[in-house]
């Protein structure tokens, strides 16, 4: 089985400052791929790089290989990266509010994803686009309102069925939900999954809220610094965290927590581009050493595996 | 939307009401008895008091008011006390005159500050971009009649290519009517189009930012093609809204840019009328003029909720 | 937060040396502007007159020089009228209740239709050219620009947390006006009078050009231009120099008016 996004020593720098290094990543086919970070920790910058829309003074450096195109992503010119993005790849990003056209309706914004990639002809895009507001619960009179007219959670989900117009092989989703109310995120969350499943797509979803990632995804990256700093199973590494920040992360997420006072993970994240050298989290981390003033090795495999000289789980067992 | 239009109409309406009401009480606080003006320093008071019958200047000023009203919105506006000329036809035949040049300059200006703009905003952080942007400033610090004259001492004097002034009717002969046309036209456009480009280039930049022009890309769009089809028609909301007001800039160019170019444009009847003391000429000009800003901007708001569906639903 | 950006620099040189020609002017000129001299007619440039003479014999530097002092006070009164008029409009209309302030800013509205060359050559007809109406003409129609971007700011203002609170704690509403809107709409006002400013520059000039504006013999940019109309074609240089003045003097305000915006409100600082 190969896997369908295969990214290999993806840095992210603006002028002189890195802000993503070294991050390898790689998604197989219908997989389901979390990423979890809190701001400034690079999620969003990796995704962006994926797809070439970094902004003007960002640039990318590694190796992006999506299966099926047959070229370098990182670098690729815009002619290409135009005919990769929206159909072999496509991203939903966090704020439905601004993210689609407010004077085009939404029927033209939905036919224009195929038309663009040449998928369908115009008669047979008009409908598709009714099939795919149809498949993320929105009714047929849709396609004649303006965005304007719907809500956010409405808003979001026409994003996603642009996203998914042309059954792309990878979908990206950036905080898909959080702009959202509690009640409309399950629904959207699970199409979501709905959506990826039934087209057999692979799903790369980036977010800060792990219990999100518990729900919608099999495996999961966790991002500090720039760095990714431990990967694997949802289940493993959720139960058994080795590197010391995800430990932090989930001890933070315990509200049934007996003690009186929230965890809470001590300092305060560090501001793109002025991580600490060596292991990123060391500035805040209980059990650091002189040691971690090294970059960490990765310890484990691909698949499961983390960066870190004092995991939990090797004195403490 | 139709609740909008209506109330859009009746601004337009009530303004003009008010405005007309201005422009009269204006011109009726002018010292000097018109009659008089018109007859000379000279003349007896009985032939006075018999012109003023005449026009019915005896009358109380709320009727002469009303009949003056009742007149423009028949399209009689009377006939002149020093001239004895009917006024309306007059303003008609220079209408037309400073149309062409108003029409000509806002075509130029348009197609000046609508690439000029879009590229300006596209490049604003090169070198190009702030280039142009310095080029812009010194446009904008120009007036109309200035560029006008700069013009002529180039193309007229200097090169000797086109005329320096004068005007002739389109059908009278259209080869001379287009020469004559083209200075004071870039004159009025030049100008108008350095304010714009600004405009332009600041709305362009504003949608440049917007989160559905990176859904676009994300689509498969490229970066012109994102701009051209998702971006242009939401920028052109804010240029068109101060379109509006550009006209009414514009116009009043005209009458100076008239001057320049010895045009006879509504612009030289109203200075005309003014050093006359044809009183009851520049009164209908003046209304005139305010006449076509005022339905200008009337005619803009409404393209305005054409362009933008957020504002259709009441 | 000092933030010094060329349009300021610019903008602040060239006002500053418009100004400072101004107040030399008072206490030397090259020549008197106003003396004519038959024999010295239409010189070209040299060294005893610096920009030449005109078709009076008149020292064309000595007259720009001169010109400017008309330019500025032209400016000055007529931003001073249209913010004297404006800004209380526009805080007005923005502290009352919505209906009387939008009827408010209607009723301003209806003022733009009076561009500021119609009412000055109106009023001009009605009680005489003059630098005086031209400056009350030019002033009463940059009224709405002032209120409307006033207004804006005080809204933005009213909304903040210390005037909620001031009005929680029953603070009457001059009050708040005086102490807690008008310091915040300062700087808008400032960017606004540079901008009328520079508008006030080309009114004035279009006016004097016309024959509405300062009469002679006092030297006015304006109607040198227009006096330098019938010798275009054998002494253009007698229209460059005013219009060159003109230019620079509406170029510097602008200037002035972008960089001040800069200063003062950061986030627009990239739309530049």
């Amino acid at each position: 089985m190969s896997d369908v996004l295969s990214v290999r020593g993806l840095s992210v720098s603006v002028r002189d400052t890195a802000l993503v290094s070294g991050v390898d990543l790689t998604v197989g086919a219908g997989e389901r791929v979390g990423l979890i970070g809190e701001s400034g920790s690079g999620k969003s910058l990796t995704a962006l790089s994926i797809l070439g829309l970094l902004p003007e003074d960002v640039r990318a450096d590694g190796s992006v290989r999506l299966d099926g195109v047959d070229h370098e992503l990182v670098g690729a010119d815009e002619r290409r990266m135009s005919r990769v993005r929206g159909r072999d790849i496509a991203m939903v990003f966090q704020e439905p509010m601004t993210a689609l056209n407010p004077t085009m309706r939404i029927g033209d914004q939905l036919t224009e994803a195929m038309l663009i990639h040449k998928t369908l002809a115009k008669p047979a895009a008009r409908a598709a686009a009714a099939d795919l507001l149809d498949r993320v619960q929105l009714p047929a009179e849709t396609l004649r309102a303006y965005p304007h007219q719907l809500s956010g959670g409405q808003r979001q989900r026409v994003v996603l069925a642009l996203a998914l117009a042309n059954d792309p092989a990878l979908l990206i989703c950036d905080e898909p939900t959080t702009a959202l109310d509690v009640t409309v995120q399950a629904l959207v969350l699970d199409l979501i999954v709905r959506g990826v499943m039934d087209r057999s797509s692979a799903l790369l979803f980036i977010t800060h809220d792990l219990a999100v990632v518990a729900t919608v995804c099999e495996r999961v990256l966790v991002m500090y610094g720039g760095r990714v700093v431990e990967a694997g199973p949802v289940s493993e590494v959720f139960t058994r965290p080795r590197h010391r920040y995800t430990e932090g992360l989930l001890a933070a997420s315990d509200l049934e927590t007996t003690s009186r006072r929230l965890t809470t993970i001590p300092g305060n994240v560090p501001p793109a581009g002025r991580f600490p050298s060596g292991c990123v989290f060391r500035t805040r981390c209980a059990n650091a050493t002189a040691l971690c003033e090294e970059l960490p090795a990765w310890t484990g495999s691909e698949t499961r595996g983390f960066a870190c000289h004092h995991p939990a789980g090797d004195a403490d067992a | 939307m139709i609740l909008r239009l209506i109330e859009r109409t009746g601004v337009f309406l009530v303004s003009l009401a008010v405005s007309s009401v201005l422009v009269f009480a204006f011109m009726a606080v002018l010292p000097g008895d018109p009659a008089r003006v018109a007859l000379g320093v000279n003349a007896s008071d009985e032939a006075v008091a018999e012109l003023r019958r005449q026009f019915g200047l005896d009358r109380p000023l709320p009727t002469q008011y009303f009949d003056w009203l009742g007149g423009l919105l028949h399209g009689d506006l009377g006939t002149s006390y020093v001239s004895k000329a009917a006024i309306g036809p007059q303003v008609f035949d220079r209408l037309q005159v400073t149309l062409w040049l108003v029409v000509a300059g806002m075509v130029i200006a348009l197609a000046i500050a609508v690439p000029a703009g879009t590229l300006m905003a596209a490049r604003h952080r090169k070198v190009s971009g702030l280039a142009l942007s310095a080029v812009s400033q010194v446009g904008v610090a120009v007036p109309a009649f200035l560029a006008g004259i700069l013009l002529i001492v180039v193309f007229a004097v200097k090169l000797g290519w086109l005329p320096a002034n004068g005007w002739t009717p389109p059908a009278q002969d259209p080869a001379m009517f287009l020469q004559q046309l083209i200075l004071p036209a870039l004159a009025l456009g030049l100008v108008q189009g350095a304010v714009l480009t600004r405009y332009v280039r600041s709305a362009v930049l504003d949608v440049l930012r917007e989160d559905y022009l990176r859904t676009a890309r994300a689509k498969g769009l490229r970066p012109f093609q994102a701009l051209w089809k998702h971006g242009l028609r939401n920028a052109a909301v804010p240029v068109v809204t101060v379109l509006g007001l550009q006209l009414a800039t514009l116009l009043i160019g005209a009458v100076v840019v008239e001057r320049v170019f010895v045009i006879p444009g509504l612009g030289s009847l109203l200075l005309d009328g003014v050093s006359n003391r044809d009183l009851l000429l520049v009164q209908d000009v003046v209304m005139v003029l305010v006449l076509a800003v005022l339905l200008v901007n009337f005619l803009v708001d409404v393209l305005y909720v054409a362009l933008d569906p957020r504002l259709r639903t009441a | 937060m000092r933030r010094l950006n060329p349009s300021l620099i610019a903008g602040g040189v060239i006002v500053a040396v418009i100004v400072a020609m101004a107040l030399v002017s008072f206490v030397w000129t090259p020549y008197d502007a106003t003396l004519v001299t038959p024999s010295s007619r239409l010189l070209k440039p040299s060294w005893s007159h610096w920009f030449g003479t005109d078709k009076f014999g008149r020292d064309v530097f000595s007259q720009i020089m001169v010109g400017s002092r008309t330019t500025l006070f032209v400016g000055v009164v007529a931003v001073g009228v249209a913010a004297v008029i404006g800004v209380p409009l526009g805080i007005l209309a923005a502290m009352v209740r919505r209906w009387p302030g939008e009827a408010i800013m209607r009723a301003n509205d209806l003022l733009l239709a009076f561009p500021a060359l119609l009412l000055a050559i109106m009023f001009g007809a009605v009680f005489g050219a003059s630098t005086l109406t031209a400056m009350i003409a030019i002033g009463i129609a940059s009224v709405p620009s002032f209120a409307r971007v006033i207004r804006s700011g005080a809204l933005q203002v009213m909304r903040s947390e210390y005037v909620l609170a001031a009005r929680a704690a029953g603070r009457q509403p001059f009050p708040i006006a005086v102490r807690h809107v008008l310091p915040n709409v300062t700087s808008l006002i400032t960017v606004q009078a540079s901008v009328s400013f520079a508008i006030a520059v080309l009114a004035e000039a279009a006016l004097s050009f016309l024959g509405y504006g300062t009469p002679p013999p006092t030297p006015s940019w304006g109607r040198m231009l227009q006096e330098s109309q019938e010798f275009l074609f054998s002494a253009p240089r007698l229209a460059i120099f005013p219009g060159l003045a003109i230019a620079i003097a509406v170029l510097g305000f602008n200037l002035l008016g972008d960089g001040l915006r800069d200063r003062f409100d950061p986030k627009l600082e990239d739309r530049r």
